[in-house]
């Protein structure tokens, strides 16, 4: 019988990493939690409130309606960008020149900037000098974002299926390629039909990157914060202010620090129980899907 | 060092003490009985004792919150004591 080896050295190899998210996550997250307790007007003075700003924070209409929309938003984006991305990445070339030239027109859009992405469709959708904007109001399309709520919710979901879909089409076409031929080949001599191929080979191959593709732009969309901030501020009204618009404002412009504190762990809470929700469907889907020989 | 800035107030200081505690002493557990006592219970998936903590914890969170949103009268003792009996609850079952 072999005596079980211990090796403490591995304590000093997650140091660095136990040290860096504690200075960056875990004690920025603990100032919170002090802060969501108590009310400060400046000079480090605080003054214990208890659960008052939670208890204003739920019963609060502007915290309903903005997270609702942020709801709302992250949604819609999740409903576009996942089957186009999908669709996108199926219709990409698998070899020959068509193949760099689809990866690198595809990841352009990713290396933008936030706050460039956000100007460039601001520009783009100005009736005055935008082209979109423009040639929308020469068509006679009452096309108008800072006025129009509608008009400004369309051009913040195009801006970021523009922006992100590409993502989803990068991690939908790694999967895509991950595929042994041999599946395909069997598909064939089965004479399986297009459709039967993408639901029973191509789609469950693609689970594991899909179910990364879904939180990460649920994540990135929940919390978006510069493109709206840049394009309509948060308006026309509070037509687009966001969750993190909303909590700018507040611990920012207002400088209500202890209830955009409260705020921020209310966010914080959303995020994690969505996030485990997700991860924990999807991975027992997946184990299941692969119990069942998929 | 001066922890002045980080505004800390006595209760939230107990708070962070027992969340760290619980910590240890899962740690402790585990070292004990390695392996993380995976089964799989109600909700009809595995989960190990640590998955068990975390819906503990972010359950407690969310019946503290429901608790001030439906009875803000009443004292959040009680919603402490149902987040103690929920957590009881899913190390027994989930």
């Amino acid at each position: 019988m072999i005596a079980k080896q211990t090796n403490q050295k591995a304590w000093f190899m997650v140091l660095p990493v136990f040290l860096v998210v504690a200075f960056s996550a875990v004690i920025p997250l603990m100032t919170v939690v002090n802060y969501s307790v108590q009310d400060t007007f400046g000079g480090n003075q605080f003054f214990w409130v208890g659960m008052e700003w939670f208890r204003d924070l739920i019963h609060s209409e502007r915290f309903h309606d903005a997270f609702l929309r942020q709801l709302l938003f992250s949604g819609i984006i999740l409903l576009i960008e996942i089957p186009l991305g999908v669709a996108i990445a199926l219709a990409m070339p698998k070899k020959g020149w068509g193949v760099p030239v689809c990866l690198i027109s595809m990841a352009l859009p990713l290396l933008i900037p936030w706050n460039v992405v956000g100007t460039i469709w601001q520009i783009f959708g100005r009736v005055d000098i935008g082209l979109l904007g423009h040639s929308l109001a020469s068509l006679g399309v009452n096309y108008n974002y800072t006025q129009d709520p509608l008009a400004a919710w369309l051009t913040i979901i195009v801006m970021d299926v523009w922006h992100w879909t590409s993502l989803v089409v990068l991690l939908a076409y790694a999967g895509l390629c991950s595929i042994p031929d041999a599946y395909y080949q069997a598909a064939k001599i089965d004479g399986a039909s297009r459709f039967a191929v993408f639901r029973y080979i191509q789609l469950p191959k693609m689970q594991r990157v899909l179910l990364i593709a879904i939180l990460l732009r649920f994540m990135d969309s929940f919390m978006i914060y510069t493109e709206p901030f840049v394009i309509t501020g948060g308006g026309p009204g509070n037509s687009t202010t966001f969750m993190s618009i909303d909590l700018v404002k507040m611990a920012v412009g207002q400088f209500d620090l202890g209830p955009a504190a409260a705020m921020s762990l209310v966010y914080f809470l959303v995020i994690l129980l969505l996030c485990w929700v997700f991860y924990t469907v999807m991975t027992n889907v997946g184990e299941e899907s692969r119990k069942g020989g998929n | 060092m001066n922890l002045n800035w980080m505004a800390w107030t006595g209760p939230t200081a107990t708070f962070f003490l027992i969340i760290f505690s619980l910590l240890l002493a899962m740690t402790i557990w585990e070292m004990k009985s390695p392996g993380g006592a995976p089964r799989v219970g109600i909700l009809r998936f595995e989960t190990t004792r640590g998955d068990r903590l975390f819906v503990s914890l972010l359950g407690s969170a969310y019946i503290h919150l429901f608790w001030l949103a439906a009875f803000a009268g009443l004292s959040l003792w009680w919603a402490t004591a149902i987040a103690c009996l929920y957590a009881l609850a899913v190390f027994r079952w989930v």
